[in-house]
């Protein structure tokens, strides 16, 4: 019987990441009568960071919108963005027009590029019907006053999703929305631990799936989905193999596909990344009691993580690369950037020229999250990875 | 004896806003030259959203950098400067203002009008991304502290913030905190205290040359337009961001209106014979603005106006406000904060303003401008022509080139699409006809 319990695990962990799998294959939301169970409608927002909470606690369904991966066919978006616009901005557009998230209550994005920012204004102009919204959360949150100017940021957001919801969303349902997502951010901390303590026993691929199911799920589901997946993963007895250390980063808003982290699996261990940072923005638990608005606007002033997109001047873009590279004691870093994002591509070229001043292995990667091929990705990693091995040995 | 009116007259006539402001610019970048040996504080600033009423009050030298980027494709030098930058490894794909900035440095601040500074301070805003990214260049490299002013911009459709109402105070609070930040940062570098009196000065010559300015705009709504937005609407909003709350700012924008009410009282047009009025929305061609202008003018179409002068000149005329010199801080936060979002971050629902300005300027087409480098204008851009075509049923133009890149410019393609768009206007009965329709319906 004892011989079969790791068996049951991988079982058990298949089935979690099946699940995760079909939720990162879904673009479109889920109709109205196929909302789970106490929620009144969905509401979409785009990367980076969005407080999931305050939507949360108003019965409105988080729901993350990536864009349309390698599987979607651009067929009105060419028209209405210029060609030198990311893949992102351009899939979200086409889903938007194409019907796909019709149901959605509303659309909030962000000012995390100038793209972005005009996806408000192509929702007004074709989904006016839509809550459609930019959450200005500040590029300066070094000021004193920066938390108080996010809180009321946040409690225009309550009012707007209230009034969309119809119902009131009182303090102590946003704090057992707090609860519930607090709980998220150590069980995405914990597989995160694991990655960098024990690479071998979840690779990249699987730690974003069951990071991304979040998008597509109440984040109670998700905890309980993260709960069975953290122990199979932590009763795998998977065998450590002669593969790098590295981190990635470049993946903090068009996302990579799946195919291209497979192919990095294969030939490195991933023990940290920024994917989906977005969804672990927070980097500590948010306070469970006094008023939660002010909780979740001073602890994304406080106790938050650090992106491209995001101006922070006791956070250094190179700082938080090499804060990665320490704590997770990468071998090498690969620095991505998604085609024609700008905040990306400044980025890529700032962070290779830092670690090329540290003397510190990297390998550039452009990706576009529309990208079907991916051998000569692979041969590239493939390379780099026998490099560091070499230069290890 | 001369009457004051006869005298205004004479000195409007001797007022030639070109050369004017080419002396005025040349004038700049000789300031900007000995800047650094005068141990004079230096603030990189760029055109939306920048506080430099206050960097005004701590004698800053003013450093552009947009402007030293456009300035490098107005004198055709600009492909060196990015091809620079890019042979340092920047992407095809960004700003390419920023990469002939980049350039800029990589030649030690050697630029084709002078020297620039090295700068003490950068002051960034929000409002368009890449100046964040740009002055982070600075930050990394030059070590330049950096100040980056967050304005909350127009949150969504139909955003109706008035002055004093509950949402404009509180982002004027948050503005007004920051710019406290900014003055603290401004007395360490400078090593002065700040004087309010003197940012009061300031804000009175800006309040003034808000005003012409906005005279100026008003007087391109008639029929023929005095100036076009696109070509002598550069040299204005130069001007307008240079000499921003200077005597010399003032002074020149008084004579412009001066200069161009005449112009109006003659009845003297842009161009011989006004045909097609249009507006261009998006930022010009600075590597070929003479051409392009010349492609529209030979059909008699003038740009009467282009939403590049609102918000490339800090969308003051949009706010239409001016700022109480009696709480001059206080103040300052307030019109920032509007400002921002009724002529800068208005751009992501462009449909909205455009709606508007094409029945106040009473244009028979839309010229849109799309570039790769500019993502803040351009990124919805054809979305709001399809909108703008379709549901207001205006006649539009869609073009694509770049900033300062000439390797963007397409003479023949742009010909033929220009020529093709005048042709559609003239099959639809366009121009005069439409515009006294307009102008009657006024």
């Amino acid at each position: 019987m004892t011989a079969q319990i790791p068996y049951d695990h991988e079982v058990e962990l298949n089935s979690v990441l099946e699940r995760c799998l079909a939720a990162a294959r879904e673009t479109g939301i889920p109709a109205r009568g196929e909302l789970p169970e106490d929620y009144v409608g969905a509401l979409g927002h785009f990367p980076v960071y969005f407080p999931e909470e305050i939507a949360h606690a108003g019965r409105l369904l988080p729901v993350n919108i990536l864009g349309g991966g390698n599987r979607l066919e651009m067929k009105h978006a060419d028209a209405r963005m210029g060609s030198f616009v990311c893949s992102i901005c351009r899939s979200t557009t086409e889903l938007g027009l194409n019907g796909s998230l019709e149901g959605l209550a509303g659309f909030v994005t962000h000012p995390i590029c100038d793209a972005a920012k005009h996806l408000a204004g192509i929702w007004a102009r074709n989904l006016p019907e839509q809550l459609s919204q930019i959450l200005y959360l500040p590029q300066n949150p070094n000021t004193p006053g920066a938390a108080r100017y996010i809180a009321a940021e946040y409690q225009r957001l309550r009012a707007e999703i209230e009034r969309k919801a119809g119902r009131p969303i009182d303090d102590e349902a946003l704090r057992a929305s707090i609860r519930i997502y607090n709980r998220n951010r150590r069980l995405l901390r914990e597989l995160y631990a694991i990655r960098r303590d024990e690479p071998w026993k979840v690779s990249c691929t699987e730690s974003y799936l069951l990071t991304r199911a979040r998008t597509r799920m109440p984040c109670e589901e998700h905890n309980a989905l993260l709960a069975r997946a953290l122990d199979a993963i932590r009763s795998r007895k998977l065998p450590a193999q002669d593969k790098p250390r590295v981190v990635f980063v470049g993946g903090f808003c068009e996302q990579p596909p799946l195919e291209m982290l497979e192919a990095i699996d294969d030939a490195c261990y991933v023990v940290d990344d920024d994917l989906l940072v977005g969804l672990r923005w927070l980097t500590a638990d948010v306070p469970e009691t006094g008023d939660p608005i002010w909780a979740l606007a001073e602890s994304y002033v406080e106790r938050s993580d650090a992106s491209p997109v995001q101006h922070d001047e006791h956070k250094t873009k190179e700082g938080y690369l090499m804060d990665m590279i320490r704590r997770s004691r990468a071998d090498g870093a690969i620095l991505t950037a998604a085609k024609f994002c700008e905040p990306g591509l400044d980025e890529q070229l700032a962070w290779s020229k830092h670690l090329d001043g540290e003397r510190f292995p990297y390998l550039v990667l452009e990706f576009e999250e529309k990208m079907t091929s991916f051998e000569q990705m692979a041969m590239q990693v493939e390379t780099f990875a026998e490099s560091l091995l070499f230069a290890l040995a | 004896m001369n009457t004051p009116v006869a005298d205004a007259a004479v000195a409007a006539a001797e007022f030639d806003p070109r050369l004017d402001g080419q002396r005025l610019m040349k004038d700049w970048y000789a300031q900007l030259d000995t800047a650094n040996e005068r141990n004079a504080p230096v603030a990189n600033v760029f055109v939306m959203g920048n506080a430099i009423e206050i960097l005004r009050a701590f004698d800053f030298e003013l450093v552009f950098p947009e402007i030293n980027s456009l300035q490098t494709g107005v004198r055709k030098a600009s492909e060196e400067y990015i091809q620079l930058s890019e042979d340092y490894g920047m992407s095809p794909d960004v700003c390419s203002y920023v990469k002939a900035d980049v350039g800029l440095i990589l030649k030690e601040n050697r630029h084709p009008a002078g020297r620039i500074p090295k700068a003490s301070l950068a002051v960034a805003s929000n409002m368009c991304g890449t100046f964040i990214k740009w002055a982070e260049i600075w930050e990394r490299w030059l070590k330049t502290p950096t100040f980056v002013l967050d304005l909350p911009g127009q949150r969504c459709a139909g955003w109706q913030v008035r002055p004093g109402d509950a949402q404009h105070a509180a982002d004027a609070r948050w503005v007004e905190a920051q710019f406290q930040d900014l003055i603290a940062k401004c007395e360490k570098i400078t090593g002065r205290k700040f004087d309010m009196d003197k940012l009061a000065e300031v804000e009175e010559r800006v309040n003034q040359m808000v005003h012409h300015w906005n005279n100026v705009m008003a007087l391109n709504r008639v029929c023929p337009a005095p100036y076009n937005a696109m070509l002598d609407g550069l040299t204005f909003i130069g001007i307008m961001n240079v000499y921003r709350g200077a005597p010399e700012g003032v002074e020149f924008m008084r004579k412009l209106e001066e200069h161009l009410k005449a112009k109006v009282a003659r009845g003297e047009g842009r161009v011989a014979e006004e045909r097609f009025r249009l507006l261009f929305s998006g930022t010009p061609c600075y590597v070929s603005m003479r051409r392009l202008v010349e492609l529209f003018e030979t059909w008699g179409g003038v740009f009467a106006y282009s939403d590049y002068l609102t918000f490339a000149a800090g969308g003051m005329d949009a706010a239409e406000l001016t700022y109480d010199t009696s709480r001059p801080l206080e103040s300052l936060a307030e019109v920032t904060a509007l400002a921002a979002q009724r002529g800068l971050s208005n751009q992501f629902f462009a449909h909205e303003r455009l709606a508007r300005q094409i029945r106040d300027y009473a244009v028979d087409g839309v010229v849109f401008h799309g570039i790769k480098s500019c993502r803040f204008v351009s990124s919805g851009m054809a979305d709001t022509r399809e909108f703008i075509s379709r549901r207001l049923d205006v006649p539009t133009l869609y073009i694509e080139s770049d900033l300062i890149d000439p390797r963007y410019w397409s003479d023949a393609q742009i010909k033929n699409r220009v020529d093709a768009f005048f042709e559609a206007l003239h099959q639809r009965g366009g121009g005069p006809v439409n515009r006294k329709a307009a102008e009657t319906e006024r």
